[in-house]
């Protein structure tokens, strides 16, 4: 054999004698026959220059959890960053489930092969269909601003029109996605988008500047409860009820975990839903847990638009048991390609497992509890920081994230969470960037992990940061 | 392969009723935080701090049950489910179905990498943009490219990535509103079809020669001043590479389009040939197929994109440096896309990826693309002796990490297809296996990729398991159309309703809605 036998953990075959048996099998002496049909001029020759394998287990495990252990983390420091990915509780139930070797390594498997997938994904629709007060829920994509993307992409095929209303006060992360998923100018089929300014006592849109904005042109308003400043829009009804009478679609964004307190939005009005699964039951993971979910009216329309995965409960041969089957599969990319509702893919599955596990564990009582001890907590924590010298909460509302504006301390919010880092704390997102108007501000999330003392903590840094 | 015993298989069956029919009223599964009292008495009852009218009054119709019957159901659903570490899962080809590492599902389990927020300041972070950046320049050396962003939450996403990016390029340059058509070909992922169509192209799909290749001479009659670029894959879903795949290179790049290689799958050619040395622009890799993250039920998943330097300016915001002592983000690039996802993409998926690489060192990537060929020249060989199975195309040539094949024969003789086939092969233990995307160009396929995961006896079983099948279909070709028999349930009788709006029903509320009206 000219090749020198490499036996790895991970390649059975690597073993010099079934390798030799396997050669012999398909008649070559040379594994480089293997590859008689790329031509010498497309052949790599040179060498990659990659470290040294290390193929001890322990060794490799040695070298990850020295390079991991170079994070600090958000149970080391005390965490108020948030703006799209939260920290909250993952019940040890949930971890248990997602982790199961079953569910970590299936990918398309069958109907029938993987039937206990497709049982937990349709509960899942079916339970965030109970939050969100509506009978049809899609697969997941990415996150949220993919979502939302997919969700005007929707509206606008379901009325024929090619203009957005979104707010103002938009996460920045999202606001690029969206645009990036409209298309830029001089495209054919591109959305206009147009942002709605925001009342500047409570946060929530501008009711003026809707109407201003809002004609019979315009293919949805898309609204988010609560807002990316935390604020609760008081007039969500009254918003979509101007949209309808413009002939426009009603798009709600909201984070799922706050439906145990607020209104689910199907009950204000709205035709299509999404938001972020990541506060249900999935780890921040550095940002690598956030998963869009797309849910709408049970209406012909709605589902013929989706470009997401849908499924049907079915009968089985067996009285009284049931399966899961794809529905309209051919609006899908997997079929339709380029003619296709925008595209379909591999995107955040797992979490949707862990998702119904977690609206399982918790149940009516658990997610209305949740809702009230972030409420509260933020509140709380909003409250005593806006006693502070030279901090200013702002706008009105708050369910777990607020804006606090330090202009008065004449510090920067760079130089303030540096501080506060040099103390244990994560302090706020710094809003300064993207929201210029808004002076020296941060967004501080605070939720249920957060206790009376760590708010005491952040209070008493504050203080002295700010003196 | 005359010596394998088939196994007696029956996965678990437990006849499980669904979450939403179990627990009693009352019953609680976990319990979340209170305040503090302190917190309570200062701040008042929660319901006051919303705006009347959005407080939500009904309690939500979830499930009530104690931990333990949650838990019970969702393992006795997990039993229900083969997954691929039980049943070895050789026939979904394309999607590189290999082991999955699970020291580094306890790696990202961890709370150094489960308990970080995005948003924290680089200095906090230093260990995981070492691993992300540490990735960049291993994938760097497999495929040639300068630099790379993992933003991209998925393979289709990488491909979206690389539209806007083609929109980027030709805006820079003037001829957007021109530029305005992309190419692909049928035998590569539906993604790269449909992205661009997304993305606001129009979509040229070129069609085989006789030989399976892409039809250069059609290309060369499609490609003008319209042409924004192609988007295309190689080997193709058939498994044959293109040998003149630098030619097709050539006569885009001299339209002045630019050329993408979708390398969702690399997993036959890490280390033998690379996207940068058949001229290509940009590639992408799916770290959840040929680096080992887990599949996971469709995601979490990451689409690896990488640009030659000229195209670096454009990429996705923020990407990771590292100045000589310490790795920062960078998000002061003014020429870039934007974002197409949150953060920096899905990090558990890049610290497997990079752990893999790590394990495997640049003689053991060649030894994967070597053997997975070898396994696939194998299972090729014993498929080929089954009587009603045909490859089509490229008679004589060998196919590299998979293959597509047809029961069209089968079909023709029996009536049963490949759909039943599938159904009935997962009674022998083993993951059903993939198709084909549409449309079926080859009629009645499969398309099976035994990676280096596999060892001779799964390939001997596998081939075993189809032969059967594929016999049985000619014995009796009602028990073929019946299957399965083995499974957590039995075959679904009407499907007519996932086309019926009066009976589709996508939740448990719809289901009650529509069929249990009393």
């Amino acid at each position: 054999m000219k090749e020198k036998a490499f036996v790895h953990p991970y390649i059975p075959n690597s073993a010099p004698e079934v390798l030799a048996e396997l050669m012999r099998e398909v008649g070559i002496t040379d594994l480089e026959e293997l590859y008689s049909e790329i031509p010498a001029h497309l052949r790599f020759r040179g060498e990659m220059d990659l470290p040294e394998a290390m193929p001890s287990e322990y060794e490799l495990r040695r070298h990850l959890e020295e390079t991991l252990g170079k994070n600090t983390t958000c149970k080391e420091y005390i965490n108020f960053l948030g703006a799209g990915c939260w920290q909250h509780h993952v019940p040890a139930v949930v971890d248990e489930i997602v982790n199961r070797a079953e569910f970590v390594s299936a990918y398309c498997g069958g109907t029938y092969s993987d039937h206990g997938k497709f049982q937990a994904r349709f509960e899942f629709y079916s339970m965030l269909a109970e939050m969100l007060n509506v009978d049809a829920v899609s697969e997941p994509i990415y996150d949220w601003g993919t979502a939302a993307g997919f969700a005007i992409r929707m509206a606008s095929r379901i009325t024929g029109r090619n203009k957005v209303l979104i707010p103002a006060n938009m996460s920045p992360e999202r606001l690029s996605q969206i645009k990036t998923l409209c298309q830029p100018e001089g495209m054919e089929n591109r959305i206009l988008i147009t942002q709605v300014g925001f009342d500047t006592t409570t946060g929530n849109l501008d009711l003026k500047d809707l109407a201003a904005k809002l004609d019979d042109s315009v293919a949805a308003v898309y609204l988010e409860v609560p807002g990316f400043f935390g604020n609760i829009e008081d007039k969500a009804e009254a918003i979509f009820t101007m949209a309808k009478e413009k002939g426009a679609l009603a798009l709600a964004g909201v984070d799922p975990v706050s439906l145990g307190v607020i209104k689910p939005p199907a009950d204000y009005g709205a035709d299509i839903i999404c938001g972020d699964l990541q506060s249900i039951g999935v780890h921040m993971l550095c940002g690598g847990g956030q998963s869009g979910f797309i849910a709408f009216r049970d209406e012909p329309v709605y589902l013929a638009e989706c470009p997401l995965a849908l499924y049907t409960i079915a009968e089985t041969n067996v009285e009284g048991q049931y399966g899961y089957a794809e529905m309209l599969p051919e609006r899908t990319s997997y079929e339709a390609r380029d003619k296709a509702k925008d595209w379909v893919a591999t995107a955040s599955g797992l979490w949707t497992i862990a998702a119904a596990v977690y609206m399982a564990l918790m149940g009516p009582a658990g997610m209305r509890e949740i809702g009230e001890t972030i409420l509260q907590n933020a509140n709380y924590a909003k409250k005593q920081i806006g006693g502070i010298k030279g901090a200013k909460v702002r706008f009105s509302t708050t369910f777990k994230e607020f804006v606090v504006n330090f202009d008065e301390s004449g510090k920067t919010v760079e130089a303030i969470n540096l501080e506060l880092q040099s103390r244990g704390i994560f302090g706020g997102f710094d809003l300064s960037k993207d929201f210029p108007d808004l002076g020296n501000s941060a967004l501080y999330c605070v939720t249920e992990v957060h206790t009376l003392k760590d708010i005491e903590t952040l209070v008493t840094a504050l203080k002295e940061v700010l003196k | 392969m005359k010596d394998v015993k088939l196994r007696k298989f029956h996965a678990a069956s437990w006849d499980e009723p669904l979450i939403m029919e179990l627990g009693r009223k009352g019953e609680r599964g976990i319990i979340p935080p209170t305040p503090a009292k302190k917190v309570c008495e200062d701040i008042g009852p929660a319901k006051e701090l919303v705006p009347s009218g959005m407080w939500r009054q009904e309690d939500i119709d979830l499930p009530e049950l104690a931990q333990y019957h949650v838990l019970q159901h969702y393992l006795r659903l997990s039993q229900e489910t083969m997954g691929m570490d039980l049943g070895a899962d050789i026939g979904e080809g394309t999607c590189t179905m290999k082991y999955s590492p699970k020291m580094h599902e306890q790696i990202v389990n961890s709370t150094k990498m489960t308990d970080l927020h995005p948003l924290q300041p680089d200095d906090t972070l230093q260990g995981i943009l070492e691993i992300v950046y540490g990735l960049e320049q291993y994938l760097k050396q497999i495929s040639g490219m300068s630099k790379f962003t993992f933003q991209p939450g998925g393979g289709s996403h990488a491909t979206y990535t690389n539209a806007c990016l083609l929109r980027k390029y030709h805006e820079s340059r003037g001829e957007l509103a021109q530029r305005d058509e992309v190419i692909t070909t049928i035998f590569s992922h539906p993604c790269d079809g449909a992205t661009p169509a997304t993305a606001g192209f129009k979509v040229i799909t070129l069609m085989p020669d006789e030989n399976g290749y892409p039809d250069l001479e059609a290309l060369k009659a499609i490609v003008s001043e319209r042409t924004a670029g192609i988007m295309f894959t190689n080997p193709e879903d058939t498994g044959i590479f293109n040998p003149k795949v630098a030619e097709y290179v050539k006569v885009v790049h001299d339209a002045g389009g630019l050329c993408f290689y979708d390398q969702a799958n690399a997993n036959g050619i890490m280390g033998i040939a690379r996207a940068f040395d058949a001229g290509f622009d940009a590639c992408h890799f799916n770290l959840h197929k040929t680096f080992s993250s887990p599949h996971g039920c469709e995601g979490p998943a990451a689409g690896a994109y990488g640009v030659r330097e000229e195209l670096a300016r454009f990429l996705p915001v923020p990407t990771v440096e590292f100045d000589g002592s310490k790795y920062f983000l960078d998000y002061d690039r003014p020429d870039s896309i934007g974002k197409v996802r949150s953060f920096m993409g899905n990090l558990e998926c890049i610290v497997r990826a990079y752990a893999w690489i790590r394990s495997m060192g640049a003689e053991g990537l060649k030894t994967v693309a070597k053997i997975s060929v070898l396994n696939n020249n194998y299972l090729d060989m014993l498929l080929l002796r089954i009587k009603g199975v045909s490859r089509p195309y490229a008679e004589g040539k060998r196919r590299l990490e998979q293959a597509r094949y047809s029961l069209e024969q089968l079909k023709e003789d029996t009536g049963v297809g490949t759909l039943d086939i599938k159904n009935r092969l997962s009674d022998f233990g083993v993951q059903g296996y993939w198709l084909s995307h549409h449309p079926w160009i080859v009629p009645e396929p499969f398309t099976p990729e035994p990676c280096e995961t596999y060892s001779k006896a799964d390939m001997d079983y596998w081939a075993a398991a189809m032969k059967q099948s594929i016999e049985e279909a000619y014995e009796d070709p009602s028990f073929s159309i019946n299957a399965p028999y083995g499974q957590a349930i039995g075959k679904i009788v009407d499907d007519s309703l996932i086309e019926d709006p009066e009976r589709w029903a996508c939740t448990y509320r719809a289901f009650k809605r529509k069929h249990k009206k009393d």
